[in-house]
C-alpha cells in the first residue's frame, strides 16, 4: 500500500484533527453527531444567504 | 415503412409516414419539448436568485457523482484501499455525494417556501421528492460497499431495522454482492432516471412563480406582466430593475 508523503499530507490534509471518536451533542432523546450538526447549520446559513444575497450577472447582451 | 433511395438521408414528415410510429413518437416529443423549450434562452425574471443555482449544482455534483462512480466500478471495490488514486477517486465519489445532498436539500427547502407544486408542477414535485428518497438508499447501499468495519459495522446495525420491515427476506443488508448490485446498478439508474424526467417535468411545465401580492383594492392588478431576462445579462443594468421591464 503506497503511503502519502508528509507534505502532500500536509496540503491535502484535513484541517482538523479527525483521528478520534466523534463528538455526539444529547438533548433529551435527541442525540447527534458535532459533525452533522455543523452540517445542518451551514446549510442553513447557505439557505439565507440564497435569499438575502443580491443576483447580479455580467453585464452585457440584449434584453 | 417506406425507404427512400434518392437522397442519402432521411426525409421526415412526409404525409405517408405520418402513421408510424416513430412519427408518432417525434411529433408528440417535439410538440411537448419543442428545442426553444428544452433550452431556452431567457428565463422569467424571477429566476434571478441565488436559490435557483442549487438545483443546477445538484445535477452537476450528480454528474461527478456518477463519473466517479464509473471509476471505481471500473477498478473495483477493494481498488480504493490499496491505491492513493483509488482514495483519491473515492473521496472524490464520497464528498460529491455530500454537496450533492447538501445542495438538493436547499433546493428542496427553496421548493417548499415556494409551494413549487403550484400550477399543475404536482409531477415535478413529486419527482423530486422520490429522487431525493431514492438517493438516501442509494447513499446507505453506499455506505454499505465501503469494504471496511464500517460498512460491517452499518449492516449489522440495518439488519435489524430491515428486518423488522419484513423486507429482509428479499434485501439482505448484510449480503454485500446484493448491496454493491443495488448501489451500482439499480438505484442509481432509478435517480437518473427520475432526475432526468424532474428536469423535463421543469422545462415543460416552467419554474413556478411567485405567489401574487394581495391586491391593495378591489379591481387593482393582482401583479404586473413578468419580464424575462436573458443569460449573462445584469437583471438590474441601466433599463432599470427587472419587476419594470416589459
Amino acid at each position: 500500500m503506497h503511503t502519502v508523503p508528509a507534505a502532500t499530507s500536509r496540503l491535502f490534509g484535513s484541517l482538523v484533527n479527525l483521528n478520534h471518536p466523534g463528538h455526539y451533542v444529547h438533548w433529551g432523546f435527541i442525540q447527534i453527531s458535532v459533525a452533522n450538526l455543523v452540517l445542518i447549520g451551514l446549510m442553513i446559513v447557505v439557505f439565507v444567504g440564497a435569499i438575502l444575497i443580491p443576483f447580479r450577472r455580467h453585464g452585457g447582451g440584449g434584453r | 415503412m417506406s425507404i427512400d433511395t434518392e437522397t442519402p438521408v432521411a426525409v421526415a414528415d412526409r404525409p405517408e409516414d405520418a402513421g408510424q410510429l416513430s412519427a408518432k413518437l417525434r411529433h408528440a416529443a417535439v410538440g411537448a419539448l419543442p428545442p426553444e423549450r428544452l433550452m431556452p434562452d431567457r428565463q422569467p425574471a424571477y429566476v434571478a436568485s441565488w436559490i435557483y443555482v442549487f438545483g443546477v449544482l445538484t445535477l452537476a455534483a450528480l454528474a461527478v457523482v456518477i463519473l466517479t462512480g464509473v471509476v471505481l466500478a471500473v477498478m473495483g471495490p477493494s481498488w480504493w484501499h490499496v491505491s492513493t488514486t483509488g482514495l483519491f477517486v473515492n473521496s472524490l465519489h464520497l464528498w460529491s455525494v455530500e454537496v450533492f445532498f447538501f445542495t438538493m436539500i436547499i433546493h428542496l427547502w427553496g421548493k417548499f417556501f415556494m409551494a413549487a407544486w403550484r400550477g399543475r408542477r404536482r409531477a415535478t414535485w413529486i419527482t423530486g421528492v422520490v429522487s431525493f428518497v431514492v438517493s438516501v438508499g442509494a447513499a446507505f447501499t453506499g455506505y454499505l460497499s465501503q469494504q471496511n468495519f464500517d460498512s460491517q459495522w452499518i449492516s449489522t446495525q440495518a439488519k435489524d431495522g430491515i428486518n423488522a420491515s419484513g423486507a429482509g427476506a428479499i434485501f439482505n443488508v448484510t449480503n454485500f454482492g446484493q448491496m454493491l448490485m443495488w448501489h451500482i446498478v439499480l438505484l442509481p439508474l432509478v435517480v437518473v432516471l427520475l432526475v432526468g424526467v424532474h428536469v423535463l417535468l421543469v422545462r415543460l411545465r416552467g419554474v413556478v412563480p411567485p405567489f401574487a401580492p394581495p391586491a391593495d383594492k378591489p379591481g387593482d392588478p393582482v401583479a404586473a406582466p413578468v419580464a424575462t431576462v436573458a443569460a449573462g445579462t445584469d437583471p438590474t443594468g441601466p433599463d432599470g430593475p427587472i419587476g419594470e421591464q416589459s
